[in-house]
């Protein structure tokens, strides 16, 4: 348990920028640029952790805790979830409220770190955050609920175990429908394109950048890392629910697990290159339509 | 040959959030297109290729996948209109309920008493679903061209529902369906062309307001 905890930080830590990288390189690939190199994010980190601190007066503690928690959560939550065929290091009963929560948790922090500047693009910032969350988190419980009576479990462990290539079998429509809602809102928490645009500069269209703002130098830097982490530890879902490979190696699980993660990192570059971004207005009606889309998986499984 | 008619139905199912979450006139064309198309392969997939199921796939696919959506996409090209601007009921709640007609058509379809080859399936749940689907675009949307959609989900879901019963449907009842559903649409695109031509708009609310 101890080794699979260490394989799956390590994991976690050390390729989660890399996953950016990927993504920007895809974009770039598209629009004819050569792009920035696949290392970029891990530079960009540590120059980052190089700079001081610029803080307001007008913040207090709170305004740090946001970066912290951001990096803290994602870590936990990665410790609840198989990482491919690599088994989950913390596993029991319920801990599938415990991870949606934990990024609510994490959600909570940031909005009021933005909160806590004073700004009032921030607090826009915050209000549309945690709108666009709340809608999105009906979906992931319903698709959790999905899976949950797929597998009989209440564990993630037990839910994206061994069980999976069966229910492919049995259920495979309800399984496909959840895999397409989770990457819709996996879009959402990133605030990836359709959604939000992570390059914008323009802070009127902005909804999880101008919360970080105020941000500067190394708690700049953890913002950037703890969102890196929580794309892997939200990317790992879909690539265990769409690619349920196990050969027990822990080796070739882990090199599965990361070719999976490539593969969604590329295809979150090519819908963002390939897809305009929705108005604001369109956003909730899309998170509607994934959460009926949702219920409906569970109307066939509990068929 | 099920999983394939499966998938079939579950796009289907798809398709009618789609339509009935878009605005997009074009879009929603090209969906009622596809759900056409998809639905036209039922015949082969649920009851194996003959030359009988070869020709409802051809007639189908021709009349619902290909002409009919190509009939309409001329109409709105003819009077400029791309999308439906206010609907009579807003698209989150038409969403809302239309996917509680759908699961309301899947409980219904367990109470039904039907052929114990076809409990179970998802034919029955989802021709009730479509109908509920376009029932609801029918009231929801102003637009004579949503409408005319509604209008053409409606005969899918009667199309699916018909599935069941393939063997004893001969090909000419069939044939006769097609055929009035292409009359209608050849008069909802006249009348189209007419309302916008008298009212310079395509709102079918002008119809019921009495001219001084």
């Amino acid at each position: 348990m101890v080794v699979d905890g260490i394989i799956h930080l390590v994991l976690l830590l050390v390729f989660a920028p890399l996953l950016q990288g990927v993504i920007t390189r895809t974009k770039a690939l598209f629009a004819g640029r050569t792009g920035a190199p696949l290392l970029q994010p891990y530079y960009d980190l540590a120059r980052l952790w190089r700079k001081g601190f610029v803080l307001s007066r007008t913040t207090t503690w709170v305004f740090l805790a946001g970066p912290v928690v951001g990096v803290a959560v994602p870590i936990l939550a990665s410790l609840l979830l198989p990482f491919g065929g690599l088994r989950a290091p913390v596993s029991f009963e319920g801990d599938l409220i415990l991870f949606v929560y934990l990024f609510a948790l994490s959600r909570f922090f940031v909005a009021s770190a933005a909160l806590d500047t004073g700004s009032s693009f921030e607090g826009m910032g915050a209000a549309r955050e945690v709108t666009f969350s709340c809608l999105a988190e009906p979906t992931v419980l319903f698709s959790l609920i999905v899976l949950a009576r797929l597998s009989g479990g209440l564990s993630l462990g037990g839910l994206l175990g061994p069980g999976l290539n069966a229910a492919w079998i049995t259920a495979a429509a309800p399984l496909g429908l959840i895999v397409v809602c989770l990457f819709v809102v996996l879009l959402v928490e990133n605030s990836r394109i359709p959604f939000d645009d992570p390059n914008t500069h323009l802070e009127l269209t902005m909804i999880h950048e101008v919360m970080v703002l105020d941000h500067s130098g190394p708690a700049l830097g953890m913002v950037l890392y703890g969102s890196a982490l929580k794309l892997m530890v939200l990317g790992s879902v879909i690539v265990r629910l769409a690619l349920p490979l196990q050969t027990g190696y822990r080796f070739s699980d882990a090199l599965v697990y990361l070719a999976g993660l490539i593969l969604l990192a590329v295809l979150i570059g090519i819908v963002e290159s390939t897809m305009a971004r929705l108005r604001l207005v369109r956003v909730p009606q899309v998170l509607i339509g994934t959460m009926l889309i949702s219920i409906f998986a569970l109307v066939l499984v509990l068929r | 040959m099920i999983e394939l008619s499966n998938l079939c139905l579950l796009l289907v199912i798809l398709i009618n959030f789609f339509t009935l979450g878009s605005a997009r006139l074009v879009a929603c064309i090209r969906a009622v297109a596809l759900q056409g198309a998809l639905i036209s392969l039922l015949p082969c997939l649920a009851h194996g290729i003959s030359g009988h199921t070869l020709m409802l796939f051809g007639s189908a696919f021709a009349f619902k996948g290909v002409f009919i959506p190509w009939l309409l996409l001329r109409a709105i090209r003819e009077v400029r209109i791309r999308r439906e601007v206010e609907a009579i009921i807003g698209f989150v709640p038409t969403l809302i309920i239309g996917a509680m007609l759908t699961a309301g058509a899947f409980i219904f379809a367990d109470f039904l008493p039907l052929f114990p080859e076809h409990q179970g399936g998802l034919y029955v749940p989802t021709s009730l679903a479509t109908l509920f689907a376009g029932f609801m675009l029918l009231m929801s949307r102003r637009k004579a061209i949503t409408q005319v959609l509604g209008y053409l989900m409606l005969e899918n879901g009667i199309f699916i529902f018909g599935m069941l019963l393939t063997e004893a449907m001969p090909l000419m009842v069939e044939a006769g369906v097609l055929l009035d559903l292409l009359v209608g649409i050849f008069v909802m695109g006249i009348v189209i062309n007419q309302i916008n031509r008298e009212f310079s708009s395509v709102d079918t609310a002008r119809l019921s307001a009495l001219k001084e």
